[in-house]
């Protein structure tokens, strides 16, 4: 049994720097896809959506991989810290954005819009 | 005296984790911040149920998988949105009213609203929270209601529900 706890050890420490690197990767990709998101998306609220995936999935994923990647507990510590600060701080920021937008007396586009009523509104 | 204790463990764990180094000299300066740190919290008046939350830990740690499964299904549907080819979205704002009753648990699930891709708290007036929507069809006040009601177990105890 200690001989296989021992394997599952070596194993993880061959396996942890890749599957770091990848998650990472897979955190940037997220990231670009929320930007590609607030490029797309037509108005300040909507592009608020887009940019929360950055904030969630993406920031999480990479500190999931800089976690498998980290030489000691107390870098996991620091990065668990920094998760929960970001979990907190940011949807507060998000909704000081969306509520200094409200105050200020924005309005949303409502309704279905899609691709071709864009094009519409580009021609003209 | 609860909530002094909660602060303390949470500030001596805080520095602890940060800092690495063990050595006398910094475990003294270390205690000298944390005492520091309380006496500014206590003349600032911030020793209450905000100020050090940790007696909710356990129904929140109980609400934090359950939100993260949340957080992963609205990212799918959000990638999705950012990827198609047509732009297809239908934005709404809609009111929702809420059940919670104390400021930490609106305050909770008006965070867990927005962490959540796809939806945004706007506004909180009382107990009713403008929110605005990626979908329409998903962002209806129903849709919310069980959201709603873990965050209040989570942070007012199991009697708020009813």
């Amino acid at each position: 049994m200690s001989d296989f706890i021992a394997n599952l050890q070596a194993w993880f420490e061959v396996v942890r720097y890749p599957a770091g690197a990848a998650v990472s990767l897979a955190g940037a990709l997220l990231c670009m896809v929320g930007t590609i998101g607030v490029m797309r998306f037509p108005d300040f609220y909507t592009r608020l959506h887009a940019a929360s995936i950055t904030d969630t999935s993406g920031a999480t994923l990479v500190l999931i991989g800089m976690a498998l990647m980290a030489p000691g507990w107390l870098i996991v510590a620091k990065l668990l810290t920094i998760f929960l600060f970001m979990f907190f701080t940011s949807p507060t920021a998000s909704h000081a954005v969306a509520n200094a937008a409200h105050t200020a007396g924005l309005q949303p586009l409502i309704g279905p819009i899609n691709g071709r009523r864009n094009r519409e509104e580009d021609s003209q | 005296m609860a909530y002094f204790l909660g602060l303390f463990v949470a500030l001596v764990a805080f520095w602890l984790g940060m800092s690495g180094h063990y050595t006398p000299l910094l475990l003294c300066l270390g205690s000298v911040s944390v005492a520091l740190c309380l006496i500014l919290a206590y003349r600032l008046d911030l020793i209450d149920s905000e100020g050090s939350p940790y007696g909710r830990m356990l129904g929140f740690s109980l609400y934090f998988p359950w939100l993260m499964k949340e957080i992963i299904k609205a990212n799918w549907t959000v990638i999705q949105a950012c990827l198609r080819a047509d732009l297809d979205i239908a934005p709404a704002l809609v009111k929702v009213k809420s059940v919670c009753r104390s400021d930490l648990a609106k305050v909770t699930f008006a965070n867990s609203i927005t962490l959540t891709p796809g939806t945004v708290t706007v506004a909180i007036e009382g107990d009713k929270l403008l929110v605005h929507g990626l979908y329409e069809q998903d962002s209806q006040p129903e849709a919310f209601a069980e959201m709603d009601r873990r965050s209040a177990r989570a942070i007012d105890g199991r009697g708020a529900t009813t």
